[in-house]
C-alpha cells in the first residue's frame, strides 16, 4: 500500500544503523504478521483438541459399538467382561443418581446464598465470601474424597441411614438395604459441596446483570426485598440459573476421585439412594490401564469415556451458550 | 386487614432473609468442616519424616519413611504442566484480545475453551494414555506434564482473558495511535498491564494441576523414587493419598490423612498467595 514510505524509512534506518538499533517498519510489520500467524495456529489448538479427543474415543470404542446393539450395550445390566458381556446400565444409572443427588442437595442453599450475596449482604460479607468460595474451589478432589471418607461416610452410616430406616423405609428410593455408609448419598453430599462454589459464583454473576433501576422501582412501589427478588429479579435470571445448574451437573458427572472414594463401587443398578453405586468415571479409573488380556474390554472402557464425554459436551455447550447470551460482555 | 398483610409480608421477608443467611453459613461451614477434619486427622501423623524422606522398605505395611517422592513429584508435574500450558496460553490469550476481540471467532474460541474446561480430567488421562501407547511412551514425568498442561490450559487462558478484557481500551488505542504494531501492543502494553492477573492465572492453574489425580493416574505412573529424568515415572501427592487410604493398615491410612493435609496446605498457600501477590502488584497497573 504505502510501499514508498516504508522504503524511505528503511533507508533512514540503514543510515543510522549502529546509533539506533531499532528494527525498521518493514521488519516490525513482518514480525507482526509472523506473530499473527503463529498465534492463530496456537489459538486453533483448543478446538483441535476437542475434535481429537472426541474422534479418538469414537474410533477406539468402535469395535464394541459395532459388536453390540445399542440396546444391549446401554440398557444391558450385566457387566462381565470375562464372558464378553458389557452392559452399561448399572454404571449409567449410578452416574445419574450420584449426580442428581449432588445437584439436588447443592441447588437450594447455593441459589439462596447467591441471592443473599447479591441482594442483601454488606460489602464486608461479600469480601469474605469471595475468598471462601475460591478456597472451596481450590481444594483438590482427592481431599474432598478424604473428607467424605472420614466424615460423610460415617455420618451416613450412623445418622442418616438409621433415621431413614426408621421413618422413610417404606419409600423405595429411601430404603436402607446395606449396612455401610458407602452410598449414593455420601457421594452426593461430597459432590454438592464440590459444585457449590461454581453454582454460587455463576448465579451471582447473572444476578449482577439485573439493572438496579428495576430493583429500585419495585422497592419504591412498596414491595419488600423478598417480593422484589421473587417478582422482579428471579424471572429475569431463570434461564441463567438453569444454565448454571446444568453446568454444575456436567462438572459433577465427570468427577472421578472424590466420588470413587465414597460411593462403594458396586456394579448393580441402584434401587435406593442408600445403595452403593458405580459411576462411569470410577469404572474407568479403576480398570483402565490393566485390562489388556480381555478382548473388547479396552473398547468398552473407552466407550464409557465416550458416553461421559458426549453427555458433558452437550450439557456444557448448551449452558455456555445461554450464559454467553445472558452475561453479554461480562461473560468471560 | 392492611396491617395484617403488611405484617405477613414482613414475616416472609424476615424468614427468607434468615434462610439465605443460614445457607451462606452452611456453605462457609462446609469449607470449615473440610479444613477442620483434614487438620484434626492429618496433624497427628504429620511428622518431619513424612516430608523429608522417601518411602523406606515396607512403607505401605507401616514401616518408616515419608512422602517426599510424592511431594516433589507433584511439584515437578504441576510445575512442568504449568510452564507448558503458559507457553501456549499466552499467545492464545493475546490473540483473543488483540486480533479477535468480541468477534464471532472470539466467541467460538472462548466457547471451546469453556468446553475443554468442562471435560473431566479422567478423559484427558485416557486420551493421554492412548497417545502414549501410540508413540510408545511409558508412564513418565513427561507424559504426566503434557496431560496436565492440557488440563490447565483452558483455566489459564480464561483467567488471563478475563484480566485482559477488564483492561482500559484507551491504553491499547494510545499505543496503536503512536504507531505500534498489534504485536508490540500485545507484548509491551498488554502483557505488562496483565502481569498481576497473569500471576493469578498461573497460580490458579498450578493449584488445579497439583491437586488432580485422575489425569496422572495412567500417565505419570507411581514410584517410590524421586524422578531424575523426564522419562522416569513419578509419584504424585493425590495418588499417594489415594493409595495410602486404600491399604488396610491404620498406620498407613493415618499417613494418607497426613499426605492429604500436606496437599491441602500447599493448595491453600497457593490460593492465598495469589490473592496477596495480585493485590500487591495491582498498584502498578493502569486502572
Amino acid at each position: 500500500m504505502n510501499r514508498q514510505i516504508q522504503f524511505d524509512v528503511n533507508q533512514v534506518n540503514i543510515k543510522t544503523e549502529g546509533r539506533l538499533s531499532r528494527p525498521s517498519v518493514v521488519a516490525r510489520n513482518r514480525q507482526n504478521r509472523l506473530a499473527r500467524r503463529t498465534f492463530f495456529v496456537v489459538t486453533l489448538l483448543p478446538m483441535i483438541l476437542i475434535a481429537a479427543i472426541t474422534l479418538m474415543l469414537i474410533v477406539r470404542s468402535w469395535p464394541i459399538l459395532s459388536a453390540f446393539s445399542p440396546r444391549d450395550l446401554f440398557l444391558g445390566s450385566t457387566w462381565r467382561p470375562d464372558r464378553g458381556l458389557f452392559g452399561f446400565w448399572p454404571y449409567i444409572t449410578g452416574t445419574f443418581w450420584v449426580t442428581a443427588v449432588g445437584v439436588l442437595l447443592a441447588v437450594p442453599p447455593c441459589l439462596l446464598t447467591a441471592l443473599y450475596l447479591s441482594e442483601y449482604s454488606q460489602s464486608f460479607t461479600r469480601s469474605i465470601a469471595k475468598p471462601i468460595l475460591d478456597l472451596l474451589a481450590a481444594i483438590p478432589p482427592v481431599v474432598y474424597g478424604v473428607w467424605g471418607l472420614i466424615a460423610i461416610v460415617p455420618f451416613v452410616e450412623d445418622v442418616l441411614a438409621p433415621l431413614s430406616r426408621r421413618w422413610l423405609n417404606f419409600i423405595p428410593i429411601f430404603a436402607v438395604n446395606q449396612p455401610t455408609g458407602f452410598s449414593i448419598v455420601a457421594g452426593g453430599i461430597v459432590l454438592a459441596v464440590m459444585i457449590a462454589p461454581l453454582i454460587i459464583s455463576v448465579v451471582y454473576e447473572i444476578l449482577r446483570t439485573v439493572p438496579n433501576d428495576l430493583r429500585h422501582a419495585s422497592l419504591a412501589l412498596g414491595a419488600t426485598q423478598w417480593q422484589t427478588i421473587r417478582q422482579v429479579v428471579i424471572p429475569r435470571v431463570i434461564p441463567g440459573m438453569v444454565a448454571a445448574i446444568v453446568l454444575a451437573a456436567s462438572r459433577a458427572l465427570g468427577e472421578t476421585m472424590a466420588v470413587l472414594m465414597v460411593v462403594g463401587n458396586v456394579a448393580r443398578v441402584p434401587q435406593s439412594i442408600f445403595d452403593a453405586a458405580y459411576p462411569l468415571p470410577a469404572l474407568i479409573a479403576n480398570n483402565y490401564g490393566d485390562m489388556m488380556s480381555i478382548p473388547l474390554y479396552d473398547a468398552a472402557l473407552l466407550c464409557a469415556a465416550l458416553i461421559l464425554l458426549v453427555v458433558i459436551l452437550v450439557f456444557n455447550i448448551l449452558s455456555t451458550l445461554v450464559l454467553q447470551r445472558m452475561l453479554g460482555k461480562n461473560w468471560t | 386487614m392492611m396491617r395484617k398483610r403488611w405484617r405477613r409480608r414482613h414475616m416472609i421477608e424476615a424468614f427468607f432473609k434468615g434462610l439465605m443467611a443460614v445457607s451462606f453459613l452452611v456453605v462457609a461451614g462446609g469449607l470449615g468442616a473440610i479444613l477442620w477434619t483434614i487438620l484434626v486427622k492429618g496433624l497427628p501423623a504429620l511428622t518431619w519424616d513424612m516430608i523429608t524422606q522417601v518411602p523406606q522398605g515396607g512403607f505401605y505395611l507401616g514401616k518408616g519413611g515419608g512422602v517426599l517422592n510424592a511431594i516433589l513429584g507433584s511439584l515437578y508435574l504441576a510445575g512442568g504442566g504449568t510452564l507448558l500450558a503458559l507457553i501456549f496460553s499466552l499467545p492464545i490469550a493475546l490473540y483473543l484480545e488483540t486480533y479477535l476481540g468480541d468477534s464471532d471467532w472470539g466467541r467460538y474460541v472462548r466457547l471451546s475453551l469453556d468446553v475443554l474446561w468442562g471435560i473431566p480430567t479422567i478423559v484427558y488421562g485416557v486420551f493421554g494414555f492412548i497417545i502414549m501407547l501410540a508413540i510408545g511412551l511409558r508412564a513418565s514425568l513427561l507424559a504426566g506434564i503434557v496431560v496436565l498442561s492440557l488440563v490447565e490450559l483452558p483455566i489459564m487462558v480464561r483467567a488471563m482473558d478475563e484480566v485482559i478484557r477488564r483492561m482500559p481500551v484507551d491504553l491499547e488505542q494510545a499505543a496503536l495511535a503512536l504507531g505500534s504494531t498489534k504485536l508490540e501492543v500485545a507484548m509491551r502494553v498488554v502483557t505488562r498491564q496483565m502481569l498481576p492477573g497473569m500471576i493469578t492465572a498461573i497460580l490458579l492453574a498450578f493449584g488445579r494441576g497439583i491437586g488432580d489425580a485422575a489425569s496422572v493416574l495412567f500417565t505419570a505412573g507411581y514410584t517410590d523414587r524421586i524422578p531424575t529424568s523426564l522419562l522416569q515415572p513419578t509419584a504424585s501427592l493425590p495418588l499417594a493419598v489415594f493409595f495410602q487410604l486404600g491399604t488396610p493398615y491404620p498406620v498407613v491410612q493415618q499417613r494418607g490423612y497426613a499426605s492429604a493435609l500436606i496437599l491441602t496446605i500447599i493448595v491453600l498457600i497457593i490460593s492465598i498467595g495469589s490473592r496477596l501477590i495480585s493485590a500487591r502488584l495491582n498498584k502498578y497497573t493502569v486502572k
